[in-house]
């Protein structure tokens, strides 16, 4: 099956010399997520039918010689709170069950004429809430690594679906950390764009100022060319820039000579684990023997980073979840004969209890009498912490951290206290509160077995610096060759 | 003392329209206090000659031509709807 621990490159080379099809790469998919995904749980819904259609016509076109492209020909899955037409999307949430699309995002779209092929829509938290996957109304997602692990979250079908080699690659979204994070306790590369980036027309919204849609795959490489295909402005997201589009594989010289890396000392500080701190500490190693110098900086916000989101996010997810309310879409209560009654009995027997949780800590710190001291207050923190990141980017190209505290931590272990959970982010938050662009690189792996993650940030729509940073890792060392053993 | 009162997680329940029993709404009085409280940490930054940041990059409004182009068809508009019928989505009375 070793087909999908090739890069994008070479199988695109076997498809071209004709000594592969694309019908052989969407059964590869198929096969593989028949005899492990009764294990991994990654998937929610299958669209097999529909791929292996297209998996025909696409062969066609490229007997013809008219392929054309990176992406031409391959499997990808998609996390399920991005909106693919008449394929299910349920967001892993009851409320969701039954919804039928009638439209497809706008990266969908653009996958589309890349020519990939959508073989399935991937477990996530429900509504993207979550750093474990635990949230899902429907299953657990379990690390390929150790099945007895979180896979992390909110994108966790998304990051193991492609270290268990079910697709070569996958879309996650990421709100604050939910890209990164599972991407490092899977060991899989995975890269939030700089805010406004990459359409989010059809993504489900949680919160608007920070939500991100952006790629998972096993090297930096192939999630360079997966964000040249969705990235770009689009007039149905009046937030996406009006930026150019570089062409980030261009990037990947290897070359980091002269770099400048700022590694903020809160990334090294309490509560992050010996052993992910020594794992960074080898990284930056590697990254001087290629000529890059690093500086120990000081972000002095992070501290207060995770208030902040957890105010600003559940006041923006109170608002864009509104909507469900058993009107226009999804499951409707029985039990109620007035409006607002159906209202209140639809949303609460179809939302998962943080999905509430955070609806009604969003309500509040919007309510009359609360918004200035709660709402208004974690606004104007989120400048502080803006500024931490602008101030170090004056001087600096990156800056370079663990993505996560801790490697994969055991399912069940995290679930009593929810500020215990919402702690795994407190390395990847502050990067969607300023807005930057981060990735996370696998940069070993624990005593235990477990994979580390390597966060390298960027100036705002300066994913092409990012990328030559990973990539020139990852070149040096051989841990992104490492896959779990299923 | 509790940064809330069980009359003000209900009171938020509504505005948030969901449905809580009694059990609920102190189990949730427990986990909002706490969340609460320790959001309260952002209390020890004097924010009083700070902007509030709601986006990140600096936008201007967007604006498109008017021009009519087509809808989307109502049947399928109408084909995710909990109960519709000619095109209209159905609810439970509104008034009394």
């Amino acid at each position: 099956m070793d087909l999908f621990t090739s890069s994008l490159r070479e199988l695109q080379e076997l498809l071209n010399k004709k000594e592969l099809s694309v019908s052989d790469l969407i059964d590869t998919s198929y096969k593989r997520i028949a005899e492990v995904d009764d294990t991994v749980s990654a998937f929610l819904t299958l669209n097999e039918e529909n791929a292996r259609a297209q998996a025909l016509q696409l062969d066609d076109i490229l007997a013809k010689g008219e392929a054309s492209g990176p992406l031409f020909g391959m499997p990808i899955g998609i996390k399920d709170n991005i909106v693919t037409k008449n394929l299910r999307t349920t967001c892993a949430s009851k409320i969701l069950e039954n919804f039928d699309p009638i439209y497809d995002a706008t990266v969908i779209e653009k996958l589309r004429q890349a020519g990939t092929v959508t073989i399935g829509k991937l477990n996530m938290d429900e509504f993207a809430m979550g750093s474990s996957n635990e949230n899902s109304a429907y299953k657990n997602v379990r690390n390929p690594w150790n099945i007895e692990c979180v896979p992390g979250g909110s994108s966790g079908g998304s990051a193991a679906s492609v270290a268990a080699g079910e697709v070569l690659f996958s879309l996650g979204s990421d709100t604050g950390g939910s890209i990164r994070q599972p991407a490092a306790y899977c060991g899989v590369v995975g890269l939030k764009p700089t805010y406004g980036r990459v359409s989010r027309f059809g993504l489900v919204a949680f919160a608007s100022s920070l939500d991100q849609i952006g790629p998972i795959t096993n090297t930096v490489e192939d999630n360079a060319f997966l964000l040249e295909a969705i990235s770009g402005i689009d007039p149905l997201d009046g937030t996406s820039a009006n930026v150019d589009v570089p062409k980030f594989t261009e990037a990947l010289t290897g070359d980091i000579k002269g770099l400048r890396i700022a590694v903020p000392k809160e990334y090294l500080g309490e509560g992050v684990s010996e052993e992910v701190k020594n794992s960074v500490l080898e990284a930056l190693k590697v990254l001087e023997s290629l000529g890059a110098v690093w500086e120990e900086v000081s972000l002095p916000h992070s501290k207060y980073a995770l208030a902040t989101y957890y105010l600003l996010s559940s006041s923006e997810a109170s608002a864009n979840l509104a909507r469900f309310d058993g009107v226009r879409y999804g499951y409707r209560t029985k039990n109620a004969d007035n409006l607002i009654d159906m209202y209140k009995h639809t949303r609460s027997e179809g939302f998962g209890t943080e999905v509430k949780r955070r609806i009604m800590l969003g309500t509040f710190a919007l309510s009359s009498g609360y918004y200035d001291a709660y709402y208004k207050k974690a606004q104007q923190v989120r400048t502080l912490i803006k500024k931490d990141f602008e101030d170090v980017f004056q001087d600096y190209d990156v800056i370079v951290g663990p993505t996560t505290p801790t490697t994969a931590f055991k399912i069940g272990e995290n679930t009593k206290d929810p500020l215990t959970m919402y702690a795994n982010d407190i390395l990847t938050i502050p990067v969607n509160l300023a807005g930057v662009p981060g990735i996370s690189v696998p940069c070993g792996l624990s005593e235990a077995g477990l994979p580390f993650g390597l966060q390298i940030i960027g100036k705002h729509f300066d994913e092409s610096t990012v990328y030559r940073v990973a990539h020139a890792f990852e070149q040096a060392t051989n841990h992104h060759t490492k896959k779990p053993q299923l | 003392m509790s940064r809330i009162s069980t009359e003000e997680v209900k009171h938020v329940a509504h505005l948030a329209r969901l449905a809580v029993t009694e059990e609920e709404a102190e189990q949730m009085k427990k986990e909002l206090d706490a969340i609460i409280t320790f959001a309260e940490q952002l209390n020890e930054l004097d924010t009083s000659n700070v902007k509030p940041t709601s986006r990140v990059l600096e936008m201007v409004n967007v604006l498109r031509e008017d021009r009519a182009t087509e809808g989307l068809p109502v049947e399928e508009v109408v084909k995710n709807a909990p109960d519709h019928q000619d095109g209209y989505i159905r609810v439970p009375s509104i008034l009394d």
